[in-house]
C-alpha cells in the first residue's frame, strides 16, 4: 500500500480526534453538524493571543455543540504556513482554522505567501484585540500628547517596538503616523511578549501593541491610548484614541474559517455555534478581563467587513509597499 | 511560608508531582515530543485544579520532560530536545563503550541537583534576579549568540576548519524562510513548504539520528555495549563521579539558572555553555567528546536548572523564560492569576506552594528516573538491532511530524539526515551545524534590532560597544578564542625546550 503524505497526516490527526471524542457528552441537537470532534487549527504557538482565545472558546463549544473542539497548533511564517494549507483540508467542517485580519489582507498584498485573501473563507469574526500604545511605568511620557510632542521634536529618534514587520502592529504604527504626524522608528520583535520585555528593559521608548499586553504587564507599564469605542474595562485608566481626538478604532480581528467548498448548512451551523459562544456571559467576562473585545461579524456580514477593512488599510499598505 | 510547605506535601499534590514527573520523563524520552508539547497537552486538565496544584503538575511534567531528553541523547545519540544536545556529545560515547547505565544514572542525579539549585534560586532570589532578564537587550543577545558560536571550536573536536564549515552551513540554513526581523522571504525557491524555515527539532532528529540509524544497519557491531552482569544502575559509581566533579556540578547549575532567566536563550544554550566551561576548566580536556562523565554532568545539571531559572521572569515579570513557560503563563491567565512582582506578596501561598512542589518533583525525579533509566538502558542494549532500527525509524518519523503536524518536516528531517550521514564520512560533525541553526536567528535578530535602535539614537557604536553587559560578554568571547592559542603556544615552547 502506498501512503501519501496527506493520509499519513490524517492518521495521526485521527488518533487525537478519537482520543478527544471519548470524553464528549451526548447532547441531542437539531442540526447534524457536528456529529464528531472538530479540529481547530491555530496558526500560532501555544500561549499567544490566537491560542489563548481559541482555548477560551473550547469549553463553551463543547457545551453548545455537544462535541469536542480539538486545538491543533500549526505555527509558522506569521500564520501563513497554516493559512496556505487551509484549502487542502476536507471541506466538511471538521477542520476549521483561526484567522486574523489585517494579517490575511496584509500578507498576500506584501509578498507571495501561498494564499490570497479571498482563499480564506471566514464564517465568523468573534473578537478583536484592540491596538494600544504602552510605555514603561516610569516613562517620561505621561500622556499620548507627550509622546507625539517628543516625536516631533526629534523625528525618527523615538523607537516603537511591535510584533513583526508587515504585521498588525506595523500597520498600526503607520496609521498612527498618518493620523498624528509622529515620525518614529519601528523596531520589529518576534511576538508581543518580547516587545513588552523591550519596553520594560528600556530598549525601546514605547510599544505599538495590544490592550492584552497592557493588562498582562499590570503596574509595570502605562497604557497611553487604546483603539476602542469605549474604554476597556480591564484598563479603566487608559483613554481611547477617540477621547484624545483621533478617530481610530482597530486591532487584530480574529475569525474562524473553513476550507473552500464547505457546504452552506455546515458553514451556517458553525457560524451560529461561534455566535452562541460569544453570547455566553462567562465567556465574555473571561475575554474582557484579559483585554479582548468581543464582536459579532456573522457569516452574512463577513464579505462586507473584509472589504471595509481592506479599504481602511489601503493607504498604509500602499506606504509599506512603496517603502 | 510554612503553610505553603505543608500544602505542597498534601497527598494530592505529591501524587500530582509523581504522575507529572513520570509522564514528563516518558514524553521527553521520545524524539520529537518536547517539553513544550507535554505541557501544552496538559494545560487544559489543570483548569479544574486549584492554581497551586495545577502549577505543580505542569512544573513536574516540564522537569521530567527536560530530563527525559537525556535517555535518547545517551542511548540513541538523538537529542530529542535541543536542551540535550550537549548530553549526547559525551553520553553516547559512554554508552558505546558499555557505560550507558552509568551515564543514565549520572544524568539523573545531575538533573536533580541542577533542578534543585534552579528551584532554590527561584525560591530565594526571584524578584531581584528577574531584573537580569530586562538588562538583556537586542545587543546583549547578539553578543551572547556570537559567544555561543565560539563554541564551534569546542564542538569540532580538533577539526576546526571542518567545524567552521559546518557552523557556516548551519547559519546558512537558519536564513531559509521568512527573516526573523523584517519578514523578507529568503531562499524558499517560491515553495510555501520552506516559508516557515528549517524547524530545529526535525533538523536535530535528522542530523543526529539518521547517521546513527544508517550505521546501525550498516555495521555488524552492536548498537551499544551491553552492561556486564551484576552492574545494575551503578549508583555508587555515579555518586563517586559526581562528588569528584562537585564544582563542575554547581557551576553548571548556576550557569543553567542564569541562562534560563534570559527569555531568548533556553536549555540548548545553557547545556552548551556549561559543557564548554566544564571542558575549558577540566584537566582532562582531551577526554571530552570521547565519553567524559564531566560533559554529561555539566549538560544535564545546566539544562535542568533552566526550569527554575525560566520561572523567574515568568512569575515576576510575566515574560516567559522558555517556550513551555509561555504555555504555563497562558494557563495562569485563564485561572485569573495576574503575574508580576506583586504575585510574590499578594498570592504568596500559591507561589510558594508551587515552588516547594517543584522542589519535591525534582527530588521525586531521582527514583522515577533511575527506574525508567534502568529499563530504557536494558531494553535498548538487549533488543536486537533488527527490531531497534525500525522502531527508532518509525518514532523519529512520527516525532518530526508531530512537532507541528507538518509532513514537510519529515521530508526535511530525512534530507538533513542523509546530508549528515554523507558529511560524517568526511569527518564533519553535526554539532556545529546545529549550533549555527540555533544561534543564527538569535544573532540576526539581535543585530538587526540593535542596528535599528542604534541608528535611531544616532550612536551605533555605543549601542554595540558601550553597554556594560555587552562589554563583559565581548571580554569572555575574546578569552575563549585566544585562550587555546596561548595555551598551545605555551605547550609548544615546552616541547621545543625538550627537543633541544
Amino acid at each position: 500500500m502506498t501512503m501519501t503524505r496527506r493520509d499519513f497526516g490524517k492518521g495521526v490527526l485521527g488518533l487525537s480526534v478519537g482520543a478527544a471524542a471519548l470524553g464528549a457528552p451526548t447532547i441531542l441537537r437539531a442540526s447534524a453538524y457536528p456529529d464528531r470532534a472538530v479540529n481547530y487549527i491555530v496558526a500560532y504557538n501555544p500561549g499567544g493571543e490566537s491560542d489563548v482565545t481559541a482555548r477560551m472558546q473550547q469549553r463553551y463549544f463543547k457545551d453548545i455543540a455537544g462535541q469536542s473542539l480539538v486545538i491543533v497548533n500549526k505555527p509558522g511564517a506569521g500564520g501563513a504556513t497554516a493559512w496556505a494549507q487551509l484549502n487542502g483540508f476536507d471541506p466538511d467542517g471538521y477542520t476549521i482554522m483561526g484567522t486574523i485580519v489585517p494579517h490575511i489582507i496584509l500578507q498576500p498584498a506584501m509578498k507571495k505567501v501561498g494564499y490570497q485573501t479571498d482563499d480564506i473563507d471566514v464564517v465568523y469574526f468573534f473578537h478583536y484585540t484592540p491596538d494600544a500604545i504602552v510605555v514603561k511605568a516610569d516613562s517620561p511620557y505621561r500622556t499620548l500628547n507627550d509622546l507625539i510632542e517628543d516625536t516631533k521634536a526629534r523625528p525618527g529618534a523615538v523607537t516603537f517596538g511591535g510584533s513583526g514587520i508587515n504585521s498588525a502592529n506595523h500597520l498600526a504604527s503607520e496609521i498612527f503616523a498618518d493620523m498624528t504626524g509622529a515620525i518614529t522608528t519601528y523596531i520589529p520583535f518576534k511576538g508581543s511578549a518580547p516587545t513588552i520585555t523591550a519596553v520594560l528593559g528600556g530598549q525601546v521608548a514605547a510599544a505599538m501593541s495590544y490592550t492584552t499586553q497592557g493588562v498582562k504587564a499590570g503596574e509595570q507599564v502605562r497604557t497611553l491610548a487604546v483603539a476602542t469605542e469605549e474604554r476597556v474595562s480591564a484598563l479603566p485608566d487608559a483613554p481611547t484614541f477617540k477621547e484624545l481626538g483621533f478617530d481610530y478604532v482597530g486591532g487584530a480581528y480574529r475569525g474562524v474559517a473553513v476550507p473552500k467548498n464547505t457546504p452552506d448548512d455546515v458553514r451556517s451551523s458553525l457560524s451560529e455555534i461561534i455566535g452562541q459562544i460569544n453570547k455566553n456571559a462567562d465567556f465574555q467576562a473571561q475575554m474582557n478581563a484579559a483585554g479582548y473585545q468581543v464582536v459579532d461579524v456573522a457569516m452574512p456580514d463577513v464579505p462586507a467587513f473584509i472589504e471595509e477593512r481592506r479599504a481602511a488599510y489601503a493607504p498604509a499598505i500602499k506606504r509599506l509597499r512603496d517603502a | 511560608m510554612l503553610d505553603a510547605l505543608i500544602n505542597a506535601f498534601t497527598p494530592f499534590n505529591l501524587a500530582l508531582a509523581l504522575i507529572g514527573v513520570f509522564l514528563g520523563t516518558i514524553i521527553g524520552a521520545l524524539p520529537g515530543l518536547s517539553a513544550t508539547m507535554a505541557v501544552a497537552v496538559l494545560v487544559p486538565f489543570t483548569f479544574t485544579l486549584d492554581p497551586a496544584s495545577g502549577l505543580i503538575a505542569l512544573g513536574a511534567v516540564y522537569t521530567g520532560a527536560i530530563y527525559g531528553g537525556a535517555y535518547a541523547a545517551i542511548l540513541v545519540n538523538t537529542p530529542g530536545t535541543p536542551a540535550a544536545i550537549a548530553t549526547a556529545l559525551d553520553g553516547f560515547p559512554m554508552a558505546k563503550r558499555g557505560d550507558g547505565d552509568l551515564a543514565v544514572t549520572m544524568s539523573c542525579f545531575a538533573s536533580a541537583v541542577g533542578g534543585v539549585i534552579g528551584a532554590l534560586f527561584l525560591l530565594v532570589l526571584a524578584p531581584p534576579l528577574a531584573t537580569i532578564a530586562l538588562r538583556f537587550g537586542p545587543v546583549e543577545y547578539f553578543w551572547l549568540a556570537i559567544f555561543g558560536l565560539s563554541l564551534i571550536a569546542v564542538l569540532s573536536k580538533g577539526a576546526t576548519l571542518k567545524g567552521l564549515i559546518g557552523g557556516f552551513i548551519g547559519l546558512g540554513l537558519s536564513t531559509i524562510g521568512s527573516a526573523v526581523v523584517g519578514g523578507d522571504v529568503r531562499y524558499t525557491f517560491d515553495s510555501p513548504a520552506l516559508l516557515g524555515g528549517i524547524h530545529i527539532i526535525p533538523a536535530l532528529i535528522g542530523l543526529y539520528c539518521i547517521p546513527v540509524l544508517l550505521n546501525m544497519v550498516g555495521t555488524r557491531d552492536p548498537h551499544i555495549e551491553r552492561a556486564s552482569a551484576g552492574k545494575g544502575s551503578r549508583i555508587g559509581d555515579a555518586i563517586g563521579l559526581m562528588w569528584r566533579s562537585k564544582f563542575n556540578l554547581i557551576r553548571s547549575s548556576v550557569v543553567g539558572t542564569v541562562i534560563g532567566i534570559l527569555p531568548a536563550a533556553g536549555g540548548a544554550v545553557a547545556g552548551l555553555v556549561a559543557y564548554s566551561e566544564a571542558r575549558r576548566t577540566s584537566s582532562h580536556k582531551e577526554d571530552f567528546g570521547k565519553g567524559a562523565p564531566d560533559g554529561v554532568i555539566a549538560s544535564e545539571s545546566a539544562n535542568s536548572a533552566t526550569v527554575g531559572g525560566g520561572f523567574v521572569p515568568t512569575l515576576v515579570l510575566g515574560i516567559p523564560g522558555t517556550p513551555p513557560d509561555a504555555i504555563i503563563l497562558g494557563g495562569l491567565m485563564v485561572q485569573g492569576i495576574r503575574v508580576g512582582p506583586q504575585l510574590f506578596t499578594e498570592q504568596a501561598s500559591t507561589v510558594y506552594t508551587f515552588i516547594f512542589g517543584l522542589l519535591i518533583a525534582t527530588v521525586i525525579m531521582v527514583p522515577v528516573g533511575l527506574l525508567i533509566g534502568r529499563t530504557a538502558f536494558k531494553t535498548i542494549s538487549s533488543i536486537p538491532k533488527s527490531a531497534l532500527a525500525p522502531a527508532i525509524g518509525a518514532l523519529i518519523m512520527i516525532g518530526s511530524y508531530a512537532v507541528e503536524q507538518n509532513p514537510n518536516h519529515v521530508v526535511m528531517m530525512v534530507i538533513l539526515g542523509a546530508f549528515a550521514w554523507g558529511a560524517a564520512r568526511y569527518g564533519f560533525e553535526p554539532s556545529p551545524v546545529v549550533l549555527g541553526l540555533i544561534l543564527g536567528p538569535i544573532a540576526e535578530q539581535g543585530f538587526v534590532q540593535g542596528y535599528l535602535i542604534g541608528n535611531a539614537s544616532g550612536n551605533l557604536f555605543a549601542e554595540f560597544f558601550g553597554r556594560p553587559i555587552s562589554l563583559g560578554i565581548i571580554f569572555v568571547i575574546a578569552l575563549t578564542l585566544l585562550w587555546p592559542l596561548w595555551a598551545e603556544r605555551r605547550a609548544r615552547s615546552k616541547v621545543d625546550v625538550l627537543n633541544d
